[in-house]
Parts: structure tokens; sequence; C-alpha cells
């Protein structure tokens, strides 16, 4: 102790000792091993010991690609929905200044503290059999609940604010200098948007739309209470997953599982390549 | 280009920001707006600019009531404090920006556009930097390219938010002289902000000194520096001193006891403005007098610290002594400004 000054090997003045990081770094590794690798592993695995044979079997089923077709049809309505409402919501917090500007906030905020399943329910509130709204609609030939419209609504209510959350912090703290810069030289308010916000913004953007796509293909909790799972018809993968699980048919279940997996795996693989190339213009987005 | 201003008023919220100002600014002329941070200088040019619209009062371009006019009417160039440069751009692209986003009916053919870009270029002094973007510029290149920019659009008026702010003080320098260069060349009406009064001196041909909103005074650096007109514009512009006087009928009295000094201000409690080195100091008669609490050397000069006497926290007073004056701390001072002012 006395002579701890004159130690050769002195450590960085802020860090922790070498024993606690490597604890921590421990527990981590350990942490994620235990709960991630671990799971995601045997979803391979199982398909790995089905064989082949087995997971083409399963892809074949009408009902899979069903599944398959409607989880990508949403993902594909629901992303570019939420990314204009991103887009606009993010714009109208970060650079207007007008009243309940908080709650608006606040509200962007609530499908992360809501259950899923309150999601999908307040839509089965809203157009349900016993509403007003949902008989009229129904009968006009346009079915809201058990039906891809339903399904759409509560994917969209869960992922809304993925983009709005990643832009907000981004655009405040770019504020409106480079917009007026715009507006001064001559351009509308259509060219400095394209020209000037989008270029500004667009590594965190697309960070936003990987984000909120991979929810969209994910998500089960909302989309369960509203779909009303027809097998091929309403079914979306994490719902078909569920079912053929259910009925006991585990290795089509580990089959179409590894494939949502895959999805969400290219999405991870996306975002990190996004983050190595353009690590400080994506990182702005998210600790400014 | 003139410019009038007339009788503008702006509020934000609650907030006024500029009270019934005036100001008429003859073409070709280079204008500073000079205050401390608050004072409306930003907001006044913002105000020119088409980027705020007047509470009330009008804004006219020549004979043309500009007021109500957006920023892209306007065809104003405006440098921002930041610059504000498209950093997903190169040099050549912010330059050329003002060009490309005309309408197909006014925007000139892209050789043409070419051509204006590069001799714009050649003009700030950025030539060989075309490629460059803004984050591998320095300070001061940045500064050139924003006023090329700006200077694209062929503008009616030349508008600079604290142009000089974000740079140290050598480039400062530098550029402030280009700028009077620059302008003495192109020859644009040109309305800068700032809150360093030795810019606004040395480069303006007329300086508005604002405060609160308000005008306080125009006029040229020797005006402005020699002839302030009221409390704020003595003490913000240059180092002054400043003593509780009573004016008695054209007298003016301190502490009591008569000056000697004369004055057409109006009777009342008042206070005596003047510099630090306009003042000679007495051997008898009547004069100020105070204790030197503290003296520092100033290059060629010692400044004096006088406590007048006129109690515990009261303000002191810093008068400039020559060189061959003997005196040290706690010395009794007897002084009388030559040159000063009342208000």
């Amino acid at each position: 102790m006395a002579d701890q000054s004159t130690t050769p090997n002195r450590r960085d003045p802020v860090s922790e000792p070498a024993f606690v990081r490597w604890l921590l770094i421990l527990i981590c590794a350990l942490f994620l091993a235990l709960f991630l690798v671990v799971p995601l592993g045997t979803v391979v695995g199982r398909v790995v010991v089905a064989g082949w044979g087995s997971f083409v079997d399963t892809l074949s089923e009408h009902d899979t690609q069903s599944a398959i077709w409607l989880t990508l049809s949403v993902a594909a309505l629901a992303v570019p929905f939420n990314l204009v409402f991103g887009i606009a919501a993010a714009w109208a917090i970060a650079k207007f200044e007008f009243k309940g500007k908080t709650f608006l906030t606040t509200l962007i905020d609530l499908p992360f503290s809501v259950s899923p399943v309150i999601s999908g329910l307040v839509y089965v509130l809203l157009f349900g059999a016993d509403t007003w709204l949902g008989p009229q609609l129904k009968a006009m030939g346009f079915p809201i609940i058990f039906a891809f419209p339903g399904i759409f609504l509560a994917t969209v209510f869960v992922t809304f604010p993925f983009i709005a959350r990643e832009l907000i912090p981004l655009m405040q703290a770019q504020g409106t200098a480079d917009e007026e810069a715009a507006i001064s030289l001559g351009a509308s308010g259509w060219q400095t948007f394209i020209r000037v916000t989008l270029p500004n913004i667009k590594w965190a953007l697309l960070y936003g739309v990987l984000l909120c796509n991979a929810r969209a293909m994910g998500e089960f909790g909302a989309v369960s209470v509203v779909s009303g799972h027809v097998r091929g018809k309403t079914e979306t993968m994490p719902l078909h997953i569920e079912a053929l699980y259910n009925d006991y048919a585990t290795d089509s279940a580990f089959a179409v599982a590894s494939l949502l997996a895959a999805l969400a795996l290219v999405t991870l693989i996306l975002r990190t390549l996004l983050e190595m190339k353009f690590g400080a213009e994506v990182g702005n987005g998210r600790h400014k | 280009m003139d410019i009038r201003i007339d009788k503008i008023r702006k509020e934000f919220g609650d907030f006024p920001a500029l009270h019934d100002v005036s100001l008429n600014i003859r073409s070709g002329e280079l204008i500073a707006l000079l205050g401390p941070s608050g004072s409306g200088k930003t907001t006044l040019l913002r105000l020119v600019a088409g980027l705020e619209y007047p509470s009330q009062g009008r804004i006219l371009f020549g004979e043309e009531d500009a007021s109500w006019k957006s920023v892209q009417e306007r065809n104003v160039g405006f440098v921002f404090q930041h610059y504000a440069l498209f950093k997903h751009m190169t040099v050549f692209d912010n330059v050329a920006f003002g060009l490309r986003v005309r309408g197909s009916e006014t925007r000139p053919p892209k050789a043409e556009i070419r051509r204006r870009v590069e001799e714009l270029i050649d003009m700030v002094q950025l030539s060989g930097m075309e490629g460059r973007y803004p984050g591998q510029l320095s300070g001061g290149q940045r500064q050139r390219v924003a006023l090329a920019r700006a200077m694209a659009i062929e503008p009616r008026v030349l508008l600079l938010d604290e142009p000089f702010g974000a740079l140290d003080a050598k480039v400062r320098k530098d550029l402030r002289k280009w700028l009077r260069e620059f302008h003495d060349r192109t020859g644009h009406t040109t309305l800068f902000v700032t809150h360093d009064q030795e810019e606004a001196l040395e480069l303006a041909d007329r300086v508005v000194v604002m405060s609160q909103g308000k005008i306080e005074q125009v006029g040229s650096a020797d005006d402005i520096y020699d002839r302030p007109q009221s409390a704020f514009v003595f003490s913000f512009v240059g180092d002054s001193a400043r003593l509780p006087v009573t004016v008695a009928n054209g007298d003016v009295n301190f502490k009591g006891g008569a000056t000697g000094l004369r004055t057409s201000v109006g009777n009342g409690e008042k206070h005596i403005f003047f510099r630090p080195r306009d003042i000679v100091l007495q051997d008898d008669g009547p004069a100020f007098e105070g204790r030197i609490v503290s003296m520092r050397r100033l290059a060629g000069a010692r400044i004096a610290e006088i406590d007048a006497g006129l109690g515990e926290g009261a303000e002191r007073v810093e008068i400039e002594l020559p060189l061959g004056v003997p005196a040290e701390q706690g010395s009794l001072i007897r002084f009388l400004p030559h040159r000063f002012a009342i208000f």
C-alpha cells in the first residue's frame, strides 16, 4: 500500500481496477450467452437436426408461405407509414415551438410503455363486432378486426415510436440554421427538405427504419389480439410459429422461427454495418 | 439598394425584442449593428432578411415594401453565425446551391453556373478547394465559403450575423480587413451584427448602437466614440469612468462642492462620464478627489483605481495616470476631466 505511487503498473486513474472490469465483462458475456445465444442456437440446432428436407417441407406449406407473405406485406406497409409519421412528428417537435409539445412527445412514447396486448385490444374495442363502427365497415366489405387492416393498425401502433424517437434528438441538436440558410438562398420548403434536411438525418432515419422493421415483423402480442388466428389468412409469422408449436409440430415451428430469426439477423447485421461505417453520424441520434 | 426600417416593433410572445426602431441605410453602406446580447440586433437583422416578420412597422427595400415578403422573395444574402454550411455538400455544391434551386425559367444553364461559382470561389480566395467538404476546412475558410454562397444569388443586401464570432483573434483581424476590401470591391449594401466594438468601429461606415430593443445612437466611429449621446453608449463603447454629480444652474457639483465644470444639462441628480485618459491632475482649486485603491500597468500607462469616498460598495473610477507622476496605493489624487459628458 505504502509504495503504491511507485508501482510500475499504474492504471488509468479514472478506470476501475482490472478485476472489476473483467468481472463486468464476464457477467455481461455470461448473461448474453445464457439468455440469447443458447436459445437462438437451439432454434438453429433444431432445424439442423431435423434436416434440410423438413425445413424445405415446412416452408413450402401453403400456411407457412401465407404467413411469410402476410408478415412481409404488413412490414412493407407499416414501415413507410411510420416513416412519414416519424419524420413529420420529429420535424414538428424538434423545429417548432408550440403548446402541448411535451404532451405530444409523451404520447409518441406511449406504445413503449403500454403492453402490446392492450395495443391490439384498443382496435378490437374500436372496430370489434360489438361496436357500432365494426359491423358497418364489415358490411361495406372492409373488415378491420380478424383481417389485414387490423393487423396493419396494431403493427403501426406498436412500431410508431421507433423512427420518431431516433430522429427527434438528432433534429433538435441540428437546429434550424441549415434550413434557414437554404430558404435564404431561395430554396422552397420542399427543396429544403429534400436537399438539406433529409441528407442531414439520413443515417438516423435508416437506423430507425431498420428498428421499426424488425419490430414490425416480430410483433406478436398486439397482432395476436386482432388477427383471429385464421390459418393461411390472418396468421403472421410469429403467430404461425406459436400455432405450429401448439400443434406439436415442433420441427416446423423451429423452421419458421429460424427464418424469422434470420430476417431479424439481417436487420441486425445491416445495423452493425451502418454503425461501423458511419458510427459518429448514426450515434448522433442516440446520445445527444 | 437603400433600406428603410420604419418604426419596427417585434415581440416574441410577451417579450418585446424591438420597440419602434427606425433606421435609414443608404445604398452601398457598410453598417454595424452593435450591442450586448439581448439588445435586439440579431432580431433586427433577421427582420431585414425576412427570417422573422415584424409585429408592427415596415421594411422598405428601395421603394418596395418588403415587410411581408418571404425570405425567398427578398433575395438577400445571409451569412449565419456558425455559417450553416451544408456539410454533405462540397464547397462547390454549397456555393452553387442558390443557383441550382431556382425554377427552370430563371436558372442559369449548367456551364454558366459552373463559371459563376468558380468566379466566386476565386473571389473568396478558395480556388483549388472546390471539392472539399466543410468539415475539411478551417474556420476562416468556412466563413468565406458562407460568404461566397450568399453572394451567388446576387443578393440585393448582404447580411452577416456575428461574422467573426467563431474565429480566433488572428484570423479575425485578417478577415476583418478582407471583408472591408470585399465590400469596397463589390459595393453591396451590407449589415453586420457584432458585440465587438472594436470590430464595429474599425469596419463600418456607420455604427448602430443598440440596447434593450432600442437604437441608442447611429453614427460614424468618431461620433460614437467622441460624442456618445447616452450613458449607455458612453459606457458600452470604450473605457469609461462615471461619478454621481448634481447639476445646479449649469454648475457641476460633486459631493456638495463645486468642481468648476460647467454644463448645459438641466438641473438634477446626474452622472458625469469621461474617458480614463481625459483627465488633468489638479494641485489646488476645485476638483474630484479620491484615494488610490490599486494600480496596474497597462502598456504605456498606469491605471489607478480610485475610491472617491462615496461610501462602502460604491462604484470606483479608473483614471489613467501619466508615467511621471509620483503616486502609490493610498495617495490622494485630485483631478478634473477635460472632456466629459453628463447624463
